[in-house]
């Protein structure tokens, strides 16, 4: 069922393509938009920082959506049909999928327009795969709460953050490790963090969603 | 005072020797310190009374999620606001403390940046609440968010600290007070006034729940 689901996701989003080519197209003109204000970035820390912030707020962007598109009718038939838990998963799931295309274009966007200073690659590419995984389980959970609001954006940024900001930190400092090429073990304990806070953040999903989606 | 309950008799009693005791007792003489270590009585103390006022207001969002009785959410939400008073404090203090002691109001440490972020969570609540005006609705939303909040604030003040070094007395990795070189003397206040503190913050809990008990009962009639 859960496979159901985010098969049923992955052919929503397809059918409707103006909403994916506008979140891709979002993170191309925000990259280009920095590449024309900073034209060159040859300082690791500002090159990482800036990426990881391009990332965020492409995130917010394209998960903020997640519940708000269901219609009503729809959720009220998931609701006769399915395990509240299903839903939140299958969307956690869908939304990391999406992400982790989302940040790969905008990690090849940037590289090429700004510049590559990427010396541990295999780490960078882990790091961005947890990230990606993180920021998608945390806004799903958000958007869900958002939507409760009537979704408008700025809830969903203003109860995000305070979940995101930490996570986003301690991806900026593994992520820097990765770029300067310092050994994998040095990563290892950030790398951990950010996969407790996950574990968290999906545990804490799963088991308060069912309250949070009966209306 | 012939109504006064026992434990509000303690916590005046606690919250005064705290400030007299604390401020007139001999401290230990350590460098860069120095007096400021009295900051310890209150400071400190005073988070340690948010994590608890805190901690109230979790188990009554669950006890809401359980139950759907209004007056659990009601504590809750009052036990937040509460919350955010001592978080306010503690910062105040700290940020006093930390003018006189590092020379800046606030520096890059991993506990300031936790304690911001947990004060932003608990904003980014009440926001949520008033965003929300049905009634039934707003509780069980916020009831989630609290337990979100309340759960992430342990992994950023209790967590995260430890994986850098901190500015703060007694650390080079451990964020705990035991490393404080607390003494005999020190001890003695130190306890009573996180006792003390507590004891306020559900003294005013408790008033603030007590009147908006009395303003749901007057707009339901």
């Amino acid at each position: 069922m859960l496979l159901y689901l985010i098969n049923k996701e992955i052919k929503l989003e397809l059918r409707n393509k103006y909403a994916l080519g506008g979140i891709f197209l979002y993170v191309i003109a925000t990259v280009y938009t920095s590449y024309l204000s900073f034209k060159n970035i040859i300082h690791p820390a500002t090159w990482n920082a800036l990426f990881w912030i391009i990332l965020l707020f492409a995130s917010i962007n394209a998960i903020s959506k997640s519940f708000v598109q269901d219609s009503n009718g729809r959720q009220l038939y998931y609701y006769t049909m399915l395990k509240p838990q299903t839903v939140i998963l299958s969307k956690m799931v869908y939304n990391a999928i999406l992400m982790t295309f989302m940040s790969l274009l905008c990690f090849v966007f940037y590289s090429v327009f700004i510049n590559y200073l990427v010396q541990n690659l295999a780490m960078f590419l882990l790091v961005l795969l947890m990230g990606s995984i993180g920021f998608s389980s945390i806004l799903t959970m958000v958007s869900a709460i958002a939507a409760k609001t009537n979704g408008n954006f700025s809830m969903m940024a203003i109860l995000s953050f305070p979940m995101l900001i930490p996570f986003l930190i301690t991806l900026i400092k593994v992520s820097k490790l990765a770029v300067d090429g310092i050994d994998n073990s040095v990563c290892y304990p950030y790398l951990l963090v950010l996969l407790l806070i996950n574990i968290i953040v999906v545990g804490l999903s799963y088991i308060l969603f069912p309250y949070l989606w009966q209306d | 005072m012939a109504n006064l309950k026992w434990w509000k008799i303690a916590a005046i009693v606690l919250v005064l020797y705290a400030i007299i005791a604390g401020l007139l007792m001999p401290v230990p003489k350590l460098p860069i310190l120095h007096e400021s270590i009295r900051n310890l009585y209150f400071h400190v103390t005073m988070w340690f009374a948010m994590i608890i006022i805190l901690l109230v207001s979790l188990v009554y969002g669950i006890k809401y999620l359980s139950g759907g009785k209004q007056y659990h959410d009601i504590v809750s939400s009052e036990a937040a606001k509460v919350g955010i008073l001592l978080g306010l404090m503690g910062t105040t203090t700290g940020s006093l403390w930390a003018n006189n002691t590092w020379g800046a109001w606030w520096v890059n440490d991993a506990k300031l940046n936790g304690a911001a972020i947990s004060l932003l969570f608990y904003f980014a609540y009440l926001i949520l609440r008033s965003a929300l005006p049905d009634e039934d609705k707003r509780a069980r939303v916020s009831a989630i968010y609290n337990i979100f909040a309340f759960t992430m604030m342990l992994v950023f003040i209790g967590v995260l600290p430890r994986m850098t070094d901190s500015l703060h007395p007694g650390n080079g990795g451990n964020p705990g007070f035991g490393g404080y070189d607390l003494d005999g003397t020190m001890k003695l206040i130190f306890y009573p006034a996180i006792i003390g503190w507590s004891l306020l913050a559900v003294w005013i809990l408790n008033l603030r729940v007590g009147y908006k008990v009395l303003l749901e009962k007057i707009q339901n009639n």
